[in-house]
Parts: structure tokens; sequence; C-alpha cells
């Protein structure tokens, strides 16, 4: 399988690392270099630097033969702009962004998204724990 | 009607003046406090502080009684998001996004948004038409006496390309007086000399005449 993850944040990096060691082609795309310091020195996959949000930047990425694209940047928008860009222009055949806001989130998902908010996730989460 | 803008830079802000100067009902959404308290000064309570994505801000600003949304920031990804919002979940009629990078205009479309603004090309348009229109320029102009000499480039496609002087209909007083070939010594306009494309042909013509030139040269 081959993946591009749009954000190497701490989320991403650690999604690369997992998808790498599963044996997946993995691209991790971010628009600062100190960010690809989370990654660690086994990670065997690509790091690129650039514009998630620009299409170029996404071809280089290899998101035309993708079967997966995951955007997890800092910013709701970005993320919902780029994996748009992803369904609709590139019909990469999974995409999966994550939205902190909750209304967007559900908007998105009605509106065909794969959305993860990691707020409510985590929220219930701890809520869970709290109770047990 | 009710105009729900996002961004009260500039533009909101002439924007918000203009329709309220209509009569409509307006309400500028802002992350800058500083923006929205000048909107306020200048227009009353038309202006509040708060994130144009947000659902609780949008709520609270009654989109849902809104006729049309307008997003005008420098961020294309926010412009998107909170139209697709609002038409999405407000179910406001009438999105207007300004998009800043071209590329994204097409995505912008398919993405639904009702109408998308790209000033960039808006402004570089109306430059465009106010130049002196290509592929004409005027040399010399000697009005009083009723000559003008202009440089014509062909343009592709020009159905002069491949013919001669002599198979041209020119008008009575045009003069051709010279043609400028890329990379060559310019040559006279003789017998067996073709038009190529991008001649630059230097004619003398009456100002009335120039028109009716300058279609024999680029015509296609």
């Amino acid at each position: 399988m081959k993946a591009v993850i749009m954000g190497c944040s701490r989320v991403g990096a650690r999604l690369a690392e997992m998808l790498s060691e599963d044996g997946c082609q993995v691209t991790v795309l971010d628009i600062e270099a100190n960010s690809f310091k989370r990654l660690s020195q086994n990670f065997n996959g690509t790091a690129l630097l650039g514009n998630g949000l620009d299409e170029a930047t996404l071809v280089r990425a290899g998101i035309e033969t993708a079967d997966a694209f995951v955007a997890v940047t800092q910013g709701d928008n970005r993320n919902i702009m780029a994996s748009q860009i992803a369904r609709h222009i590139f019909k990469v055949p999974r995409v999966v962004c994550r939205i902190y806001d909750p209304l967007r989130r559900d908007l998105y998902s009605e509106l065909g998204l794969i959305t993860i908010s990691s707020t409510t996730v985590v929220a219930n989460m701890v809520k869970n724990k709290l109770f047990v | 009607m009710y105009i729900i803008i996002v961004g009260g830079g500039r533009l909101g802000f002439k924007l918000a003046q203009s329709l309220l100067d209509k009569s409509h009902e307006v309400l500028v959404i802002d992350k800058r406090q500083e923006l929205v308290d000048r909107i306020i000064a200048e227009m009353g309570s038309v202006a509040i502080v708060g994130d144009g994505c947000e659902g609780k801000i949008l709520e609270s600003a009654g989109a849902r009684r809104a006729d049309i949304f307008i997003s005008l920031t420098s961020e294309d990804e926010d412009n998107l998001v909170s139209c697709q919002i609002a038409k999405h979940y407000f179910k406001i009629p009438r999105t207007i996004a300004r998009v800043m990078d071209e590329r994204n205009e097409m995505l912008f479309k398919a993405l639904g948004i009702d109408i998308i603004i790209n000033s960039t090309n808006i402004i570089l348009e109306y430059i465009m038409h106010e130049m002196p229109s290509p592929p004409v320029m005027h040399l010399i102009q000697e009005r009083d006496r009723g000559f003008e000499v202009v440089d014509i480039t062909i343009p592709p496609s020009a159905s002069v390309i491949g013919k001669g002087i002599s198979e041209l209909a020119l008008p009575e007083s045009a003069v051709i007086a010279l043609i400028i070939r890329r990379g060559a010594t310019p040559v006279l306009p003789r017998e067996g000399v073709q038009f190529e494309e991008g001649d630059q042909v230097i004619a003398a013509t009456s100002p009335e005449n120039e028109p009716f030139l300058r279609a024999v040269f680029t015509g296609q």
C-alpha cells in the first residue's frame, strides 16, 4: 500500500512510522523542515518539504498512485481542503481527515469524508476512564 | 437582504459600507478585534469578533436566516470551509468566496461554491484593458497631416501568414514600409516576400483606416 500523510505532527510522524513498519510505502509532507525531526531513524519512507494544498506538491508526493491520504496538520481547514483535493481531484480511494472542531467533523462526514475529531475521541476516552 | 461577510479588512469594510448604503442588513465577522472596532465606530454594531468557520459564531450571527454569505479572508482554505459550512449546514442559498491562488478556482467550483472571485485576475484584466491594445503600437502620430505610423505584430494564425503584399486588400492610404523579422535584418515588402508569424509590419496609414489595416494583419 502507498500512503501520503500531510502534516508531520506527533500523530502524523507516529502514523508514518507505524505504516512504514507494516511495509507501506509512506510519504510524509510538512511545510516545516523541523517537523521531520519527530521521525525516528528507523523510518524508511520519504519526508517531503512542501504544502499539501498545492497540487504540484501532492503530485511529487505520489498522490496520483496513492491508495490512502491522511491530513493531520494542526489546521482544520487545511486538513479539510487537502482531503477534498485528494478525494475529488486525485480520486484517492481512502482519505482520512482529522478535524478538531466537532461541528465541522459532523458536516464533512456527511459530505463524504472519513473524519476523526480528536477532541471528541479523547474527551470520550477520558470520560470512560473516569467512570470505570 | 441579510448578508454575512467573513473578513473585515479593506475589502470587507468597503463592501459592508456599500451594502448598508443600499439598505441591506449586514454583519461582518473577523478574528481581529481592532478591525471589528473600526467597523463598529464607523457603521454601528454590524461586526463581531470571531472565527467565521466556527458553527457557534455563525449560529449566533443568525446564519440560518442569511440570504448571502461572502468569505473574503486572505486564506483560501478558510474561505472554502466557511462557505461550505454556510451552504451545507446553515443552508444559505448563495455563497461567494474569494480565492487568492487561482489554481484553487476549479476546486472551489467543483465543491459547489456559487461565485468565486479572484481579485488578482480582476485587477489584471482591468490593467490589461487600459493598455494600448496589442499587437498594434503607434510610433508616430501626425493627426494634423492626416497620417500615423504604426507597428503591427502578426499574431499566430493570422490569415495574412504566407501571403505576399500584392495578395492583400489594403486600404488606399496605407503604405507598408518595412517588415522587421525576428532574428533577421529588416526587409522591404517586395514582391515575393511572404508575411510570417511574429513579423513586425511598419506602416503609415490615415487614422480612419488604421482599424482596417490592423484587421488585415491581425485578422484570422
